[in-house]
């Protein structure tokens, strides 16, 4: 086919490694990619849901997934570059599931070994009232379509809490880029190893 | 530890730190380093020779003397500059320091002289200051200026009072009274004597008879010369020349008569004055009257006068003898006739009498014998004749005009020397001038009279005040002054008035008094100043009064409106009253500052007016002082600044002068925003509409339909589909292009090109607030919960458990992202009513043989076996065959739905427009058997199917509603050949009306649920009240919290995205006139009126502007684009019903099918019509099978209403609105209806339909639809009966007379009979138009084509019925036809 030429690959793999939670305990995920009009995915799952993960015992008070990704997308335009958005649910003192964080990264645009730490935050309540009776009733406010995050419209309503973080790790392995003309490697580092790179560390409440 | 870790470490030493004294090494030696290191520059200047060595041995240059800016060096003392000079110049690169003319080279100094923002100066810019004034109500009462009492305006009037004089006055003696006549007549002389009317006149008349002579002389002399019409010219304007000396001889005349008069009146009041003097033996007024003569030359006048006379008298001549000849014409003409009129009625009579005498001779030969009488015949006198005569006899007679008498020169001559004697100074009388002075002593009181004494006494102790009103009200009155002896008064005061209101009147009140108390003389009104009269301008104008106010005195006052007499000489009384004059001005005032304190002119256009003055630009440039460009581009020049210093940036910018020519320093003609933008454009705009991919990202950017989805765009140039922009220029073409063409339907495709832009135009709009998200668009809250949730949710802990009760629960709405496989679930319940095949023996061989699972009736025939066919997307299903007229089916079919592009968003889907066709269908077996033989033992039929009626529902109304569930009234042809409905007399059941009717009771939903288009909850932008709008939202608010599921409307959304109060939309319209045609009741006319608007086509806003509901177009609108939804069908049939003066309200409810809707309500006597605009059929509020399942509120013109009663089903309803139990209007006593004006169009203009167009077009539609029959059953021959087209044809527009309901059974059994030879099934079927294609679907979906067999005839018609403005109404009459064997 025509099209042959012109498609380049992005092959993902990774891990949603682990998280910090300090507040909360017994935490699981949800991830789900978002990619533009032009983006395919080949193969793999672009959604997903880990098991449910108790804080470690030890002084890291970690919790630990390890659930692998694997995707691979097919595309004709870096437009649209998928990112990877992640949901952190647990289980409060009333029992009832509780959204406990959102995060958002894209998805490395350089191949290789890649390490991203991820804040994750949760909306506000818009009232002191309602904070009141949403602890009360565990039903906090929750993003109505997760995807808003991949995107800028429309955040600046929302008032949003940082509540830890979720550490990725990204294999990417990409076919056909430099090929069309997408150079995102610096040519003299081409071989060398890169480092692991470590995402926004910015704490506390955030305002957007 | 006590003990130290280290014990040898002491004070001093050799610890590991030690405190001593700085050390200073104060050697000579250091000072000799010292020396050698460092130096101390020379405060002298660089010497020459040093400089010289910098030039390199160059003389110096000196920039400045050469015309180069160098700029003012800063100012730094001479000891510095050496010092620095001498300095450098011992660095090794020291020639880069100093400049060519051999000095330091230095910047010029970045600082300005003076700071170069201007000190703020501590008191605030007269004109600039604020001054804090409470807010206040504006209250609409007109009288205020500024709207109310306690408003700012300044405003004032300045009312000058200067002096009061007296023409009359009751306590005028008779001296007086002639004293003032002749300052008067005086007055009046000198007048007269400045303007010298008869002087001027005279001259005048002295110049027109000059010219008139010479006019004769020239023509005399070129008499030869001239033509016929220069002399006609000429004669003429001699004529005009007489003309003129008669007037102006006239006017003369009464000019010097008038004068004369004056001059004998002067001298006789003088006299009368001196008798009066004499009589009464003292002098009361100051007033002496000398006459100077003049005296004349007796034989010089004697001359002039007859000249004159002669003059004259010669005119007269002319003039009479001109009116004589003409007059004598005249006359003899009007004898001539006479005589003639004599003659023939002289002759009328003979023959009359002659044809009398005949007529009793004939009548007794008449009574001999019938010979005769025809013979008498022959001779009967004509009656035309007869009347000629009688008429001729009837005519008034002629008048004989007076003979005119000739010119009588003699009485002439008489009469001008009389006229002349009266009025004109005889010769040689001296001419007299007369001449008053007030020169006379006054005799003094102790020497008078009595009467006298008494009548100055009154005099000195009246005294006089004016009252000033305003509007009717006091406001200021002047001190009282006493009145002097000649009777005048002087005031000279000036009042000013601070006004608030506007002024209607100034009024003066002149007061009297003597002694107490006051009394009112007189009113005088003086006239609003314009608002260009200002104090300084005005001029004080005398106004002139006068009183009906009576006093009588017992002393030699005259009084005021009592007779009185000069005594017994002169007999004979007057009256006078009392009249004098004021002098006075009323102006506006000027303040300190020199600003006018008018109000501005008028209320509604002055304010703007006012504003506009203050916005003029003139003043404004003039107020801020700033300069005209050209005058400081010419400063510029003149002064000669430096063009290049940089202090003069600026102003060179400023004035930098286009052509580059920097001598033409002039101002630039533009400005310039972002005028680096170019520098970061990533290509330019070409670049991009070149390229393909390009082109295609930035449509998709910004979602164009066509690529608003498209997934995957190729990275290379070359990749991309060569036809991807085809569609997309077609339609781009296409809009180029409709523009000229013009038969109807290519105007009907460019009104929808036209709404196409409006809709693009509205989305474009809409874009921005689509993409602006709330709160609750993107986080998912539980809202607080308040008391009466609470309540509920504790009641429920409490409630019984019912484990067996079902509960509905709400299905959940699938996210777009996971669906495939949608489908749209259709149960089919039963259908009611279907019409029943007419007995065989009519039907012919319809019915040849039954399968036995068929009920028979009584004769043993099947009534009727129909079946729903269900049609969406070109896939069709169909329920099994159900037997009778009422079948019952309760089955569910899955129509498999695919949206296009695959894209389930709301966004996507709300744009789908495709219907959900069920048809009912009757099967029809038909025996095919050919050999009688095998009929024991094989089974040869043909299945056919025949249209009983069918359903569109649109795919949106699905979509919207979530699910469809009723029963539904199907569209049924009114003509239905070979079936017949109503009672069956088997059942003997009475024929009820809605037994006319088939209806299908069907169940809808889609499988799984899609979520439904968020509404847009944004506020758009709006002109209407912010109150209005607020009050609204209130009302809404109170009403969904009772009635959440009751939509209750007060605004929509126009054309233009705006914000529009709904009973704006309400104005009687005029139906188009020529519609109603032959129809005479009024319930006919409205149904006329209702078959109009519902031929008007249908399309959903949803589908017209995808993502916003609820736009609302005006009617005007409406019939411009063709196309609307149920609203804009309702609003246009209740306005022309408003127009026919009928009680109209707009429903706002839920009907089926179509969801939320709107229809019209009328008022008919003990009944309510509900009217569907759509369909143009109306039902009376208590039908059970009304559509309209359910009524939120009622909106007219005058306010809404909404239904608060607990029903709303239109049967159980009360309409009673004037009840507050049952309706909640919008407008109430509280908030009363301020008078919202319509958002209508004065009038409509409904253009004609071209008939041509028309009839092109029904040709167009009937043989494609030929056409399209003959591909669908490509397989056989399609044959076309010629015969029973005709018969079509002509049912056809009786059909669209009778608004299409069924012509009567009489004339089917006539169609019947008329095809007796045949077994026809066909019907007709009636369609607004719009597209053609909706046509072909619509005979599609009926199947008639579907006969599978060759020995079918076929007959199609097609009648398209031209309503004006273009709405046409679609007929087309399909039948098959099969010969009866």
């Amino acid at each position: 086919k025509m099209s042959q030429s012109s498609v380049f690959l992005l092959m993902v793999g990774g891990q949603i490694e682990s998280a910090e939670f300090p507040d909360f305990d017994d935490i699981y995920c949800k991830y789900c990619f978002t990619f533009g009009p032009d983006w395919l995915v080949t193969s793999g799952l672009d959604e997903g849901l880990t098991q449910v993960t108790k804080k470690s015992r030890d002084d890291r008070q970690q919790f630990v997934w390890n659930f692998p990704l694997d995707i691979t997308f097919k595309t004709t335009n870096p437009f649209g570059w998928p990112q990877l958005i992640v949901h952190a649910y647990g289980i409060d003192a009333f029992g009832t599931d509780v959204v406990r964080g959102y995060g958002v990264t894209h998805v490395p645009i350089t191949p290789g070994r890649h390490k991203i730490r991820i804040p994750m935050f949760v909306p506000e309540s818009s009232s002191q009232l309602q904070k009141l009776t949403a602890w009360i009733l565990g039903r906090r406010p929750e993003y109505v379509d997760v995807r808003v995050l991949a995107q800028g419209e429309g955040r600046e309503v929302t008032r949003v809490r940082s509540q830890g973080f979720l550490t990725v790790s990204f294999n990417v392995v990409m076919k056909d880029m430099k090929k069309l003309g997408y150079d995102v490697i610096p040519s003299e580092m081409s071989t060398s190893v890169i480092p692991e790179s470590v995402g926004p560390n910015s704490g506390g409440t955030t305002e957007t | 530890d006590e003990v130290p870790l280290m014990e040898d470490v002491d004070e001093e030493g050799y610890g590991f730190y030690a405190v001593r004294k700085a050390e200073y090494d104060d050697t000579p030696e250091t000072a000799k380093k010292e020396a050698e290191k460092l130096y101390y520059p020379s405060v002298t200047s660089v010497n020459a020779e040093e400089k010289a060595k910098i030039l390199h041995d160059k003389q110096p240059r000196f920039l400045e003397d050469e015309g180069f800016y160098v700029g003012t060096r800063p100012k730094i003392s001479g000891w510095n500059v050496n010092k620095m000079e001498n300095r450098l110049i011992k660095e090794l690169h020291r020639e880069k320091w100093f400049g060519e003319d051999g000095r330091m080279i230095v910047l010029p100094n970045p600082l300005r002289p003076t700071p170069s923002r201007p000190p703020i100066p501590e008191e605030q810019e007269p004109g600039l200051e604020v001054q804090y004034r409470k807010a206040i109500m504006h209250e609409f009462d007109s009288r205020y200026i500024d709207g109310s009492l306690d408003n700012a305006g300044y405003y004032q009037l300045d009312v000058d009072i200067n002096s009061l004089s007296f023409s009359h006055h009751h306590l005028f003696s008779r001296e007086h009274v002639l004293a003032t006549r002749l300052s008067q007549l005086y007055e009046e002389y000198m007048d007269r004597q400045k303007k010298n009317m008869a002087e001027y006149l005279s001259e005048k008349l002295k110049a027109l008879k000059l010219s008139a002579v010479h006019l004769k002389d020239h023509m005399a002399a070129k008499k030869s010369e001239h033509n016929y019409a220069d002399r006609s010219n000429f004669q003429k304007r001699l004529q005009d020349y007489k003309d003129e000396i008669r007037r102006a001889r006239a006017l003369r005349d009464k000019e010097e008569k008038t004068d004369r008069l004056l001059l004998k009146a002067i001298i006789k009041t003088w006299k009368d004055i001196k008798q009066q003097r004499e009589k009464q033996k003292f002098i009361n007024t100051p007033l002496k009257l000398q006459v100077i003569t003049e005296e004349t030359n007796k034989e010089f006048d004697l001359t002039q006068w007859k000249l004159e006379i002669e003059d004259e008298l010669e005119e007269m001549e002319e003039e009479a003898t001109e009116i004589y000849n003409r007059k004598k014409t005249e006359y003899e003409e009007a004898l001539k006739k006479h005589a003639e009129q004599v003659k023939a009625k002289e002759d009328a009579r003979v023959r009359i009498h002659k044809r009398s005498r005949k007529q009793s001779t004939k009548g007794s030969r008449a009574s001999l014998g019938s010979k005769a009488s025809k013979h008498s015949a022959e001779n009967e006198p004509n009656p035309e004749e007869e009347a000629k005569d009688q008429e001729i006899l009837n005519e008034p007679e002629i008048e004989i005009p007076d003979k005119p008498e000739e010119f009588n020169k003699e009485q002439a001559r008489k009469d001008i020397i009389a006229k002349a004697k009266e009025i004109r100074r005889r010769p040689g009388e001296p001419k007299l001038y007369p001449e008053v002075t007030s020169t006379q002593p006054i005799t003094e009181a102790s020497k008078c009279p009595r009467g006298e004494q008494q009548r100055r006494n009154d005099v000195s102790k009246c005294e006089m005040f004016l009252k000033v009103l305003f509007n009717n009200k006091e406001v200021s009155r002047t001190s009282s002054k006493p009145l002097t002896q000649e009777f005048k008064l002087n005031f000279g005061q000036i009042f000013s008035l601070k006004i608030v209101q506007w002024p209607e009147s100034i009024t003066y009140q002149v007061y009297e008094t003597s002694g107490f108390g006051g009394e009112i003389i007189c009113e005088i009104n003086s006239s609003i100043p314009d608002s260009s009269v200002t104090s300084q301008s005005v001029q004080l104008e005398n106004l002139d009064f006068s009183s009906d106010h009576r006093v009588n005195h017992g002393h030699e006052g005259v009084g005021s409106g009592v007779p009185f007499s000069f005594g017994a000489k002169n007999e004979g009384t007057e009256t006078l009253y009392t009249t004098g004059e004021l002098r006075c001005s009323v102006a506006w005032a000027i303040n300190d500052q020199g600003e006018l304190l008018v109000p501005p002119s008028t209320q509604e256009q002055g304010n703007m007016f006012y504003a506009m003055r203050k916005m003029d630009p003139v003043t404004a440039i003039g107020a801020a002082g700033v300069v005209d460009i050209q005058k400081l581009a010419k400063w510029f020049e003149d002064s000669r600044l430096d063009p290049n210093d940089p202090a003069n940036a600026d102003l060179v910018y400023m004035l930098k002068s286009k052509g580059g020519e920097s001598a033409l320093l002039g101002p630039k003609e533009f400005f310039r925003l972002e005028q680096l933008q170019e520098e970061f454009n990533f290509c330019d705009d070409e670049a991009i509409d070149e390229n393909k991919r390009f082109r295609l990202i930035y449509l998709r950017d910004s979602e164009v339909t066509e690529f608003k989805n498209y997934k995957m765009i190729p990275l290379l140039d070359r990749d991309i589909p060569r036809d991807t922009f085809a569609e997309y220029e077609k339609k781009k073409r296409e809009e180029e292009k409709y523009k000229e063409e013009k038969d109807i339907e290519s105007h009907r495709a460019a009104v929808s090109k036209f709404m196409q832009r409006v809709r693009e135009q509205v989305i474009r709009r809409f874009r921005l607030l689509a993409h602006q998200r709330r709160l609750e668009d993107v986080i998912n809250e539980e809202a607080v919960p308040n008391i009466a949730l609470l309540g509920t949710s504790v009641l429920k802990l409490t409630e019984r458990r019912r484990p067996l009760r079902v509960e509905r629960k709400e299905r959940k709405k699938v996210v777009p992202q996971t669906i495939d496989n949608v489908k749209i679930l259709i149960n089919i319940n039963r259908a009611v009513y279907v019409p029943r095949r007419v007995a065989a023996s009519r039907g012919g061989a319809m019915t040849a043989r039954e399968p036995d699972k068929a009920v028979k009736n009584i004769v043993g025939e099947t009534q009727v076996q129909p079946f729903i066919e269900v049609m969406f997307q070109d896939v069709f299903l169909h329920t099994e065959v159900g037997d009778g007229p009422n079948p019952s089916y309760n089955e569910e079919l899955e129509m498999p739905f695919k949206a296009p592009n695959e894209d389930y968003t709301p966004g996507n889907l709300q744009t789908v427009t495709d219907n959900i066709y069920l048809n009912l269908f009757d099967q029809v077996l038909i025996d095919i058997q050919e050999d009688d033989r095998q009929r024991g033992t094989t089974v040869h039929q043909r299945i056919e199917k025949k249209w009983l009626g069918g359903l569109t529902i649109p795919f949106s109304t699905v979509y919207f509603n979530g699910k469809i569930d009723g029963t539904f009234k199907l569209n049924k042809p009114p003509v239905l050949l070979g079936y017949t409905q109503g009672p069956d007399e088997e059942e003997g059941t009475s024929l009820r009306s809605n037994e006319e009717n088939t209806y299908l009771s069907v169940f809808m939903t889609i499988e799984p649920p899609l979520q439904p288009p968020e509404p847009m909850r944004e506020r758009f932008a709006t002109t209407e009240d912010e109150k209005l709008l607020q009050y609204a939202d209130n009302w809404e608010k109170t009403l969904n919290a009772k009635f959440s599921d009751r939509e209750y409307k007060t605004t929509v959304i126009d054309v233009n995205g705006k914000t529009v109060f709904v009973t704006r939309y309400f104005k009687a319209l005029e139906p188009p006139p020529d519609i109603f045609g032959s129809s005479d009741t009024e319930v006919k006319k409205m149904e006329v009126v209702a078959r109009y608007v519902s031929m008007i086509p249908s399309v959903s806003d949803s589908v017209v502007f995808p993502g916003l509901c609820d736009i609302w177009s005006t009617c005007d609108q409406f019939l411009q684009m063709m196309a609307g939804d149920e609203e804009e069908h309702a609003v246009l049939l209740a306005n022309y019903f408003l127009y026919m003066k009928k009680i109209t309200w707009l429903i706002i409810g839920k009907g089926i099918p179509e969801g939320p809707t709107a229809y019209v309500m009328t008022e008919q006597e003990n009944d309510y019509w509900i009217w569907n605009a759509g369909t143009g059929e109306h039902f009376s509020y208590r039908d059970s099978y009304c559509p309209l399942q359910s009524i939120s509120c009622l909106i007219n013109a005058e306010n809404i209403w909404a239904n608060v009663q607990q029903y709303e089903k239109p049967a159980q309803m009360n309409f009673d609105l004037s009840q507050g139990a049952s309706w909640r209007s919008f407008f109430t006593r509280s908030f009363p209806n301020t008078g919202i004006a319509s958002y209508q169009p004065e009038r409509l203009y409904y253009k004609p339909t071209n008939k041509n167009a028309v009839l092109d077009l029904q040709e167009k539609i009937e043989t494609l639809l030929k056409n399209k029959i003959m591909e669908w059953r490509s397989r056989l021959i399609t044959r076309w009966n010629r015969h029973c087209t005709q018969i079509m044809r002509k049912l056809l527009p009786v059909l669209e007379e009778n608004l299409g309901h069924s012509p009567g059974e009489q004339h089917l059994a006539e169609l019947e009979s008329t095809f007796s030879a045949y077994k026809v099934s066909g019907f007709p079927i009636n369609m607004p138009y719009n597209e053609i294609n909706p046509i072909v679907d619509a005979v599609f979906s009926t199947r008639v084509h579907a006969h599978d067999t060759s020995d079918v005839e076929f007959a199609l018609a097609v009648y398209i019925h031209p309503y004006p403005n273009d709405v046409l109404s679609v007929w087309v009459y399909v039948a098959s036809l099969i010969r009866s064997r």
